[in-house]
């Protein structure tokens, strides 16, 4: 785990390093346009995400760059518990094949 | 049955968010067993349940991401992922990646770029179908052969042996990868990333089609090794779209993270099904979806020629992925059920007599 862990944190260092160099996965071109959410249906935790995303754009992108591999991690190891209870071996793999 | 629908707070319409959970598991399974984001396998898929098209990139790549963590993680516990071979390959990616984008806008100045992308992808698919098969079919005559001979074939032993030319160039710097059970010069994987990003630009993709089997027949990565390690450029380069998409404000958080959940339980099904299924099982499954792939893109070429037909071969090229998606996700499943099961019931048959 901590070489994983040592792994994406140099990782994520190199990305934020080289800003403009990567498009993303899946990428392509975006149209310039601008989009506003409609916060008028809403109400609390959703009203308070689509307001941020319709004030800043800066904020919106930091809390989800950062939900998004917490929320990974912790579906990650909830399975890890699950999978170990039901007497799956995580830790080896014993086909050994090319 | 209106609490079937949430309202997504961005994008402002209602999905039916179970099929986004559906969808998630597909695509989890296949992405965690074969080492790919599976951007072609979602944009049909969000389609269908009505998502608009403007966030549907953003979405896919914030939810890939999350799912490409999780399953690295997993990979990296069995010892899956070559982290060195990663780091290096990471910059060739990012590079190729942007020359190939570049090129696409210089191409799109010129015109008819969807074109010749097209026929690209599909001759891409082509060669990495025949790759595939080939080196399936030269495997098997190995055994038949060996077995002629009273022999057993070495586990190791490959159809397709291109890697063993290109180890052969010695330029240095040349490096170790431990994991993998390389030594080859280090401009191998390089130029190998650098190729297969510039790829992944010009075709708008994320590349884990072309760079897992480029891991397996111009690296040499054993297939389990090819997997993990691809996932971990997947996972960086999402983690890096996510951002770039979200800034650009088309990401629907909500439906990324309820794809999630399903993500997480297919990646851990798919990722944790490579301990059951030996490498060439892993090839000719790719293999089948990647034939899956080439034919929805050939529908979409259909109506360049024949306008008339675009309904019918739209229809019909997302009823081909999602077939191909459904195939794949259920038999992986089942493999993983059954090995899990016998792996269980060998444990009891080890513990029953101590514990007697």
């Amino acid at each position: 785990m901590g070489k994983f862990f040592k792994g994406l944190c140099l990782s994520s260092l190199i990305a934020l390093l080289l800003p403009g160099l990567a498009f993303a996965a899946g990428g392509g071109g975006v149209a310039p346009m601008v989009l506003v959410a409609d916060t008028r249906k809403l109400d609390g935790i959703m009203a308070w995400w689509a307001n941020m995303y319709n004030e800043s754009h800066v904020q919106f992108t930091l809390l989800t760059v950062i939900i998004i591999p917490v929320v990974g991690v912790i579906f990650g190891l909830i399975a890890d518990v699950v999978m170990t209870w039901i007497g799956i071996d995580l830790k080896h793999r014993e086909l050994a094949e090319h | 049955m209106d609490w079937l629908y949430i309202l997504m707070p961005i994008a402002g319409v209602k999905i039916f968010w179970p099929g986004l959970i559906i969808l998630g598991i597909g695509v989890g399974v296949i992405g965690g067993f074969f080492g790919m984001g599976g951007a072609w396998m979602v944009t049909p898929g969000l389609n269908i349940l009505g998502f608009p098209m403007a966030f549907a990139i953003g979405t896919d790549i914030a939810h890939m991401a999350g799912k490409s963590l999780i399953s690295t993680m997993r990979h990296g516990k069995f010892g899956n992922v070559d982290y060195k071979l990663g780091f290096i390959m990471l910059f060739g990616t990012v590079v190729g990646f942007e020359v190939g984008a570049q090129m696409i806008m210089w191409l799109e100045r010129i015109g008819r770029v969807d074109l010749v992308v097209r026929w690209l992808y599909i001759a891409l698919l082509m060669f990495i179908t025949y790759m595939v098969f080939s080196d399936v079919a030269k495997r098997k005559k190995k055994e038949r052969e060996a077995l002629r001979a009273g022999k057993e074939l070495d586990k190791l032993a490959t159809g397709l042996e291109w890697h063993k030319t290109f180890h052969k160039i010695k330029i240095p710097p040349m490096v170790h990868l431990k994991t993998a059970g390389i030594y080859c010069s280090a401009w191998l994987p390089i130029m190998v990333s650098l190729v297969t990003g510039w790829l992944a630009g010009i075709l708008g993709i994320g590349g884990g089609l072309i760079r897992m089997p480029s891991l397996i027949y111009i690296v040499g990565c054993p297939t389990h090794i090819a997997v993990g390690t691809d996932l971990f450029e997947v996972m960086m380069s999402g983690l890096y779209g996510a951002a770039t998409y979200t800034y650009k404000g088309r990401t629907e958080l909500v439906a990324a993270l309820i794809m999630l959940v399903g993500a997480a339980i297919g990646a851990q099904v798919g990722t944790v099904a490579t301990k059951y299924i030996k490498g060439y099982g892993i090839r000719i499954a790719f293999g089948c979806a990647v034939i899956g792939c080439a034919v929805s893109v050939a529908l979409k070429l259909i109506p360049t020629y024949f306008p008339g037909l675009r309904d019918f071969t739209d229809y019909a090229a997302t009823v081909v992925v999602l077939a191909v998606v459904s195939a794949l996700a259920i038999y992986i499943t089942v493999r993983m059920v059954q090995g899990a099961k016998r792996e269980v019931a060998a444990k009891k048959a080890f513990l029953g007599p101590q514990a007697g």
